[in-house]
């Protein structure tokens, strides 16, 4: 690849996903600053490794160099917190049942925020994909290289945790 | 379709991941049953309610990053510069070498006096090798001398040094400097001195070095070359060169 239509190719196909990268990375590291820096490292990341970039979809490309320099970034920077995730990965919904559709209507954003950011890592970005990047479960569980079943079950529980903790974040404010 | 497999799959039935086939029967079991139908509007909620939660990126941060991308572009292009010029660095360091070892061949490569000296060494010690001192052998200048003529184009000084101490054992042919040249051989006590005389260009030229141990003695004069080798010490062939001289140019 010419180095100038190299540059000139990665700005057109790669920068305008940076929403999106941002968003990602926002909701992975909960810091903005933070979130600004992962965002810059996984663009300078890509550009390197945009010569194997094999055109397609630019911004699954490139959410999947953010998501890894994330993971890195965390475990860099919040190995504690990052290590705790797994077992509360372990951890089983509980069996209460949904909140009614009106309470979440109701709840605020902040609120919601809050659950969401309260989710481990892996049931959170998931969620982030899902919900807010509307990626199909086999773009989910490429990006994420996990099995297709994962990404099914890992969705429906972090579902039902959000609603659970969305209901008691409301009980506590009410 | 039953609440069980409904409660299974009602994720995938909201984000439209199942088939045809199984989202028409989870839509049928939905209609008739309330409990599932909640759950799925409580899930249509959420959904509906985190959509909302999308971080847009700080207004700098696309600025940032462009700036950031187009530096290391440009640090790519730089070091690409950079690898170029190592190469030719590289390469000009290759014809450095090259180029100096021609010079130090070229610098060390014996001066032409010391590669005939060489020579004259060489066929010194082979006309001792060889026990070919002489094709005339004698001691009668009167002899020696002649023998040279129809030989080689020019005539040799021959000298008996006798009563000098200096015995002239006889001549003969030998071949330097790309020429037949005239060789007289003396010898002075267990001492054997090759003579050699032949015609050159150079003139006014007094050498003296040593070569494996010979020493030798060179002078030119008057368009003949002399070349005096012999295992004598320095200062008696001097003098047997003195003595030459003085005879030779009277």
């Amino acid at each position: 690849m010419e180095e100038r239509s190299k540059l000139e190719q990665f700005e057109e196909r790669i920068l305008p996903h940076l929403a999106a990268a941002y968003n990602l990375a926002r909701w992975l590291t909960r810091d903005e600053r933070d979130a600004e820096d992962v965002v810059q490292e996984a663009y300078l990341r890509a550009f390197r490794f945009f010569g194997g970039f094999r055109g397609g979809d630019g911004r699954a490309w490139l959410l999947t160099i953010v998501r890894n320099t994330c993971y890195t970034w965390l475990q860099q920077n919040r190995s504690h917190e990052f290590a705790a995730s797994d077992d509360e990965m372990q951890q089983v919904e509980s069996d209460a049942p949904s909140p009614e559709a009106s309470l979440i209507v109701s709840a605020d954003s902040k609120l919601l925020a809050q659950a969401l950011e309260e989710l481990p890592v892996e049931f959170r970005e998931a969620i982030v994909l899902r919900e807010l990047e509307g990626l199909s479960y086999k773009e989910i569980a490429d990006l994420a290289d996990i099995p297709l079943g994962t990404v099914m079950s890992r969705l429906a529980r972090a579902r039902k945790r959000l609603q659970q903790s969305i209901a008691r974040l409301m009980g506590r404010e009410v | 379709m039953d609440c069980e497999l409904t409660h299974e799959l009602i994720n995938a039935y909201a984000d439209r991941e199942l088939g045809l086939i199984r989202s028409m029967e989870i839509e049928g079991h939905l209609r008739d049953c309330p409990a599932c139908s909640e759950r799925y509007a409580g899930l249509q909620a959420l959904r509906g309610a985190i959509g909302v939660l999308y971080h847009k990126p700080p207004i700098h941060l696309q600025k940032r990053v462009t700036k950031a991308v187009r530096n290391a572009s440009r640090g790519e292009k730089k070091s690409d510069l950079i690898s170029w010029r190592m190469i030719g660095i590289a390469v000009s360091a290759v014809v450095i070498v090259i180029l100096s070892w021609g010079v130090v061949r070229l610098v060390s490569r014996p001066a032409e006096s010391e590669l005939l000296a060489r020579e004259v060494v060489a066929s010194h010690v082979r006309s001792l090798m060889a026990n070919h001192l002489a094709d005339v052998p004698s001691s009668d200048q009167h002899t020696v001398k002649p023998w040279f003529n129809g030989k080689i184009d020019f005539s040799p000084p021959v000298e008996d040094l006798a009563s000098e101490g200096f015995a002239l054992v006889g001549g003969r042919l030998d071949y330097l400097d790309n020429r037949p040249v005239a060789a007289l051989v003396y010898q002075r006590r267990q001492h054997y001195i090759n003579f050699f005389a032949w015609p050159s260009e150079a003139d006014d030229v007094k050498k003296e070095l040593s070569q494996q141990g010979y020493n030798v003695i060179h002078w030119a004069r008057a368009g003949m070359s002399y070349w005096i080798v012999s295992d004598l010490n320095k200062s008696e062939l001097r003098g047997f060169v003195e003595l030459l001289q003085s005879r030779t140019w009277r």
